[in-house]
């Protein structure tokens, strides 16, 4: 399949499938967990649970005191990836062209310089936090495979997004298909991982808060 | 003209200064990335060249590649030295018809084996055996590969003879396909566009009269020297691109400042083609510089490649019949799974041994 080819079934066909996975993989966890469900809680509540299920959803994406100076990398890591990734993605003017196309409404876009910037050091930063996982001990031990799948998975959109976006490589076309095709494969993997928690977080952390505020704990 | 003329006698007698033919000359090198001394070269070869032998084949087409020959901006160097070739076939030019038209082809085919050169446009239909388009009651198919058997080599012009093209788009009811889907034992040049630039065609015949080889080719067997960069690389609104200066509508501010056109659906950042170097109508401008985005014509499936008006990022096919489909069975998976668990987590709950205080008791306890 030549690059002009591998383009238009990225944009076409390809995007029909991932997408077709990626729902199904996100509608199926999501009724899988509703049905588990968790037993009626017969207790009187003694408090509100929306107000702390709120603040703490808010509060656990806020930093942990203490943590900069114990866990730098993860701590400056973990944000400097988290928020390079989300500008990189929803605010490069071709991006937001693919979701308008897709969601129908679009939004202003930041100029390419500052994506180029952000993207560089949102990949340079990956690259630390994959380091820091092989030669930390611990970090190591804890890491399964689908630890590395994760990264990979996230690393390789920005990886290719960069080379496209500077024209590196022989063929743009090409890379502009291998680019697409790097975020399927994304997209594809997402409901599957660990990195279902882009959705999950929120829920996960409204439900720890909720429960502490039913009981009547200050959150 | 005589057949025995050369090309530079042809030129000569048309009013062609020498000057004006070594001026072409250096052009074309440049063109063709030769070194410069090869414009010399080119100047003596080409004027001593006997007629090279042409047989052109009209295919499922609209004429627009030979338009873009003949009537772009007449009358020129380029369309001159067409005429400088033997046309020896070509049914929309050529003043024979019927039997007569034939018997040229066939005539100039036994005269020239071996030597002469193909250029084709248009595509080729297979489908219910080639009956969407026949020639003198020939098939295109098999004119085509009768015609190929002796060729020296093929110039494929146009996308519909490159990549299929127009003919060629979803749902391709005739069953069109490329020269090259066909043809497999001839070199081929492929000069894409819809229509492709004269000087382009021009140049690829220049080559081959002046060193006898055809030009180095990329990998859809396009010439590298016009096809090698994209028109956004060549763009001269690029810079407009690299600040994020966009047009977003075609008569907003954006578009009478001259920004770029990429929100417009503009295909230049995929698009090989010389366009943006060697422009149009006697290098007077390209599409982007009317205002208008490229629609990528020289790339094979431009047709099918969504809305001309679609940024490039954009998706190509629609996504809700999927997304309905996927999310209801998703929704079943879902309820397949989790009632599962559900039933092994109740399983596990009835396992469970009930212990009372007294149970306690009677074991009698440490």
């Amino acid at each position: 399949m030549s690059g002009p080819e591998l383009l238009l079934w990225a944009r076409g066909t390809g995007l029909q499938i991932a997408v077709a996975i990626f729902l199904f993989g996100l509608l199926a966890r999501f009724v899988e967990l509703w049905l588990l469900g968790r037993k009626t809680d017969l207790s009187v509540a003694r408090a509100s649970a929306v107000g702390p299920g709120l603040r703490t959803v808010v509060s656990r994406s806020l930093p942990m005191p203490g943590a900069l100076k114990q866990t730098p990398l993860v701590f400056l890591g973990g944000y400097v990836f988290h928020l390079g990734f989300l500008a990189t993605l929803l605010f490069y003017v071709p991006h937001i062209h693919f979701l308008r196309s897709i969601l129908g409404f679009g939004w202003p876009g930041l100029p390419p310089f500052l994506i180029d910037v952000i993207g560089l050091v949102t990949i340079a930063t990956l690259i630390a936090l994959l380091v820091q996982r092989f030669t930390d001990p611990v970090r190591r031990f804890l890491s399964r495979a689908d630890d590395y799948v994760a990264w990979t998975v996230t690393f390789l959109p920005l990886l290719s997004g960069y080379v496209a976006f500077h024209r590196l490589g022989t063929d743009y076309t090409l890379m502009l298909a291998l680019h697409i095709l790097s975020v399927e494969l994304l997209l594809i993997v997402i409901p599957f991982t660990k990195l279902m928690h882009m959705f999950t977080f929120a829920l996960a952390r409204w439900y720890n808060g909720a429960i502490a505020g039913r009981k009547g704990v200050r959150v | 003209m005589a057949d025995n003329q050369t090309v530079g006698e042809t030129l000569a007698s048309r009013g062609i200064s020498r000057r004006t033919f070594l001026k072409f000359c250096a052009t074309m090198t440049s063109l063709l990335a030769l070194p410069p001394g090869m414009a010399e070269v080119m100047a003596e070869t080409l004027a001593r060249t006997r007629r090279q032998s042409v047989i052109w084949l009209s295919f499922q087409e609209c004429t627009g590649c030979t338009e873009s020959l003949t009537r772009s901006h007449s009358p020129t160097l380029e369309s001159l030295l067409f005429d400088a070739i033997s046309l020896d076939y070509h049914h929309t030019l050529q003043a024979a018809a019927g039997d007569a038209a034939e018997r040229a082809r066939v005539q100039a085919m036994q005269d020239n084996a071996g030597k002469y050169l193909v250029i084709v446009d248009g595509s080729i239909p297979l489908k219910d055996g080639g009956v969407y388009s026949t020639i003198a009651g020939h098939s295109n198919l098999d004119m085509l590969k009768e015609t190929a058997a002796g060729a020296a080599a093929i110039i494929a012009v146009g996308t519909c003879a490159t990549y299929g093209g127009l003919p060629h788009a979803n749902p391709n009811p005739t069953g069109a396909v490329a020269v090259s889907d066909i043809i497999k034992d001839k070199p081929i040049v492929n000069v894409p566009g819809c229509p492709p630039i004269a000087t382009v065609i021009t140049g690829v015949v220049a080559h081959f009269l002046t060193l006898g080889t055809l030009p180095e080719l990329d990998s859809l067997g396009r010439p590298k020297v016009f096809f090698g960069d994209t028109i956004h690389d060549r763009c001269y609104r690029r810079p407009f691109y690299d600040q994020g200066k966009f047009a977003k509508t075609f008569d907003d501010e954006g578009a009478r400042s001259g920004w770029c056109l990429y929100e417009l659906g503009c295909k230049g950042p995929t698009t090989h083609n010389a366009c943006a170097t060697v422009k149009w109508n006697g290098g007077t401008s390209f599409p982007i510089e009317s205002g208008h985005p490229c629609l990528g014509c020289s790339e094979p499936n431009f047709w099918d490649a969504g809305s001309f008006y679609q940024a490039l990022s954009a998706k190509t096919l629609p996504l809700s019949a999927h997304a309905g489909a996927a999310l209801a069975v998703g929704a079943a998976a879902g309820v397949a799974v989790g009632l599962v668990s559900r039933a092994k987590k109740k399983a596990a709950a009835r396992q469970h041994t009930r212990v009372s205080a007294d149970d306690l008791e009677k074991g009698g306890g440490a």
